[in-house]
């Protein structure tokens, strides 16, 4: 059977599914990391972003054949109860979910979002955001914890 | 003695809802289910307070017919009034009988020992624990209702709020959701819908289905894999191989106010005041006539449903609203009896009412009757999600009301047309699942109901009776008996559609009198807690300042149900392109708030929603078809759109909690259409408020 070959959360990893199948599917029914999540299948929710070298992608239209030997970091690659991604503490902090289903894509366009803009205005956090859906109305919220995330990663690096 | 609350009259058993455990864990069994609300939290919090443990003691167990309290449908913004203070109720029971034996043990009085996080404590060094008293104390007896639980000044937790339990799990995604669940030889199913509202199989055409399992039965046609994988290339050779004739024709989408009255149904005077067509004489009338479009549920994960067969026994994962009503109608369409059948909840994502948690769970259980032993996950796709499961119905409302010389409001009347906003499993003696309707030996479509004002807070009707005091009304409704869009709860129901008419009424009065909006609703209210939340929220906003070039200020109020949260919207709204909401001041009374932090949380989710609702949403359809299925064709509120939300908590600890979930959403399209009115000068009586609706109104 052919495999792709994988950078996985840091690990050097083999795939055995299909190279068309979705990357979402691969993470989610190979190796079991459950944290991005399907809503729509088409790109236009947002609950299945991860990165793929840094960058946010839509994990469900992006087949694995497109991913190669780049290298994909989850939301279980981002950040642990232990050690937590600012974004993830901010998050909590503001209390800014309802359901949560959606939380994982967001905080993957958000802490990539904070990676290269530390001090996003409130445009730049709504336009980052703007391809995914809250459907619990959470956003105003989720706006806060982005902007407390960033003073909080500012706040780091000052000290 | 005093009357126990809804849930534990029900399950008046303490062992049914809790158990200690003598490890120093205190398990709590609600019948309620978590939809995203931060229900669970709540119910902690109300438990930890009244047997004065810690939170992080208690552990909730999956609501599971059979063996947790019947509380019915998580609905209505009742989980905290009905569940929540029976949890109280059976915290301050529990409590007392563990006193009571530790008094004995301790040879002391019960009213002189203290309790620190399960530790009882009396004078001197004496000492014990609900641990060790664990298995001398017996929860198997009913509560009495002679257990006091603490009064608002002996509280320590509520209203101070504590975080939500399941953040930590939501945040670094380790709390699976029903999405995520895999059991051990787990198959994988999909169903193949007809592709148009009504349409009967025919056949189908030869085809290469690798070694799926086939399941047909009359019009249900569906298919199961060994992997997801497998499932994803079969189900789309399925769909082309099969032939369907046509379906049935849907409501007039250029004309649906006209079609609603058109269509046969059960007509219906919901209330009257006064006598509403003599005395005295009219001198202004003004009518208005509103139309709410259908809306989706719109959840972010399509639905899931687990489903095993063991024999002829069926045990279904779901994430339902309702686990008794969802076994009682599975029961119905097997034929069996109910305790052959369990409904065990996993969480889902949001949920906004009846959505297609339901009927997903059937199409598992047929799925799975052709594979006994082996259970059959099914999860829908986003344009099944979107235009298979019930929506929120459509309604067209005339509302009118007569002046005196004075500008005084006479008298009122208020009508409405359109489907009922009830058809949930587990209250008629047929089914209400989709695929019932499609077996070969089909089920009776179950056309939507709207529950009495009094029994259930009303369907269509909830809140078309004004609050304000107008002297006479009249109140009816016209429930459609047919119903070829199939509709059901929605999140707040009716009052959403009436709360926008009668609101936008009371501004039309405001201008047509010359009088403030604001001092209008006052002057009709005497309740003090309504007065207040509409003060409160005029303050927040400035009311009675001028805006920027372009935008316009409205206001809107309820008291949702007429009997529970009042709430209080400000809308500051920019008309110079599309309607963009740039903020709302939102004031509300819940009575107590268990968890400040989350009322505010689910008064601003709710506010925002009702936006995307107001401005964004409406299913759009055809003659022939749905054809709302996907994001791009039923679009909602985007990060970019959402308005800065200020929410200020009434605080009334001593008043029972009135629910939060439902309050905001009919005053915020209220305020909204409101605002734009006063922007523009022009009443637009349309859902959604669009740019194109607004032109509508414009020409008109």
């Amino acid at each position: 059977m052919a495999t792709t070959h994988l950078m996985l959360n840091g690990a050097a990893v083999e795939a055995t599914s299909a190279a068309s199948e979705m990357l979402l599917d691969v993470l989610r029914e190979e190796f079991g990391l459950k944290a991005s999540r399907f809503g729509c299948g088409e790109g236009s929710c947002g609950a299945c972003v991860v990165w793929v070298d840094g960058q946010p992608i839509t994990s469900c239209t992006t087949p694995l054949w497109a991913v190669g030997a780049k290298a994909v970091t989850t939301l279980e690659g981002l950040g642990t109860p232990e050690a937590p991604h600012p974004i993830q503490q901010a998050f909590l902090d503001e209390q800014a979910f309802q359901c949560g289903y959606c939380l994982s894509g967001i905080m993957m366009t958000a802490a990539a979002l904070l990676a290269h803009t530390p001090d996003p205005s409130d445009s730049a956090i709504r336009a980052a955001l703007d391809r995914h859906l809250c459907r619990c109305g959470s956003q105003a919220r989720i706006i806060r914890a982005v902007k407390r995330a960033a003073a909080s990663m500012r706040d780091a690096r000052a000290g | 003695m005093t009357a126990l609350p809804a849930s534990l009259a029900t399950t008046p058993r303490l062992d049914r809802w809790i158990n200690i455990a003598p490890q120093g864990t205190v398990h709590l069994s609600p019948g309620k289910v978590e939809i995203g609300q931060g229900l669970l939290t709540a119910l902690a919090q109300i438990l930890a307070e009244e047997l004065d443990i810690s939170v992080s003691r208690i552990q909730l167990r999956p609501a599971t017919t059979g063996v947790s309290p019947n509380e019915g449908v998580t609905s209505g913004s009742l989980s905290i009034r009905d569940c929540g203070m029976s949890v109280r109720a059976v915290g301050a029971e529990v409590r007392t009988l563990f006193l009571a034996e530790a008094a004995k043990r301790l040879g002391v009085e019960p009213d002189t020992l203290v309790i620190d996080d399960g530790t009882i404590r009396g004078a001197g060094n004496l000492t014990t624990s609900y641990w060790e008293l664990a298995n001398s104390v017996s929860l198997a007896v009913d509560a009495t209702g002679k257990a006091a639980p603490k009064t608002a000044a002996h509280r320590r937790l509520s209203g101070s709020g504590i975080a939500r339990l399941d953040g930590p799990g939501r945040v670094f995604g380790t709390r699976p959701y029903l999405h995520d669940i895999t059991l051990a030889d787990m198959h994988h199913g999909a169903v193949v819908r007809p592709p148009q509202p009504g349409a009967k199989l025919i056949d189908v055409a030869p085809v290469d289905l690798g070694s799926a399992v086939l399941v047909r039965d009359g019009s249900f046609l569906g298919l199961v894999c060994s992997s997801a994988a497998e499932l994803r290339t079969a189900v789309a050779r399925l769909a082309k191989a099969a032939h369907w004739t046509a379906g049935h024709e849907l409501p007039d989408p250029h004309g649906l106010a006209a079609w609603m009255k058109a269509q046969p149904a059960e007509h219906e005077v919901v209330a009257e005041r006064g006598v509403t067509d003599a005395g005295h004489p009219s001198h202004r009338r003004i009518e208005h006539h509103f139309l709410k479009s259908y809306l989706a549920h719109g959840s972010i994960a399509p639905s899931v449903a687990i489903a095993t067969w063991h024999g002829d026994d069926l045990k279904v994962m779901s994430h339902t609203q309702g686990i008794y009503n969802l076994r009682d109608d599975l029961a119905l369409v097997f034929g069996l009896s109910t305790e052959r059948v369990t409904v065990e909840h996993a969480e889902g994502a949001g949920c906004y009412g009846h959505n297609g948690a339901d009927d997903v769970a059937l199409d598992a259980a047929l799925l799975a009757r052709a594979m006994k032993g082996t259970p059959v996950r099914v999860q829908w796709s986003r344009a099944d999600e979107l235009s298979q499961a019930p929506m929120g119905a459509a309604m067209a409302i005339r509302v009118a009301a007569d002046l005196d010389e004075t500008g005084a409001i006479i008298r009122w009347e208020h009508e409405i047309w359109g489907n009922g906003h009830v058809a949930r499993p587990g209250r008629a003696p047929s089914p209400a699942l989709l695929a019932g309707y499609d077996l070969a030996a089909p089920f009776p479509l179950l056309v939507a109901k709207d529950p009495a004002l009094a029994a259930g807070g009303g369907g269509a009707q909830r809140n078309a009776v004004p609050l304000y005091d107008f002297p006479n009304w009249r109140i009816e409704k016209n429930r459609l008996t047919v119903m070829p869009l199939r509709t059901s709860s929605m999140r707040s129901l009716g009052a959403f559609g009436n709360v926008f008419a009668i609101e936008s009424m009371m501004d039309e009065i405001a201008r047509a009198t010359g009088t403030d909006p604001l001092d209008l609703r006052l002057r009709y209210l005497a309740d003090d807690r309504a007065r207040d939340v509409i003060s409160k929220a005029g303050a927040m906003a400035a009311w009675g300042r001028r805006p920027a070039e372009g935008r316009g200020i409205g206001l809107g109020f309820a008291r949702y149900k007429n009997t529970a949260g009042y709430c209080a919207v400000v809308a500051e709204v920019d008309v110079s392109l599309d309607p963009r909401v740039e903020k709302l001041w939102i004031a509300v009374d819940v009575g107590e708030a268990i968890n400040p932090d989350g009322v505010i949380n689910q008064i601003e989710g709710g506010a925002i929603q009702a936006v995307s609702w107001t401005l964004k949403e409406d299913v759009r359809f055809s003659r022939q078809d749905v054809e709302s299925k996907s994001w791009e064709t039923y679009p909602i509120l985007g990060f970019s759109e959402v308005p800065e939300v200020e929410v200020a908590l009434v605080s009334r600890p001593d008043d029972p909690p009135l629910g939060a979930g439902e309050a905001a959403h009919g005053p915020t399209a209220a305020a909204i259409g409101n605002a734009i009115a006063s922007a523009l000068g022009i009443r637009v009586t349309s859902l959604p408020l669009t740019r194109d609706t607004i032109l509508q109104a414009m020409e008109a």
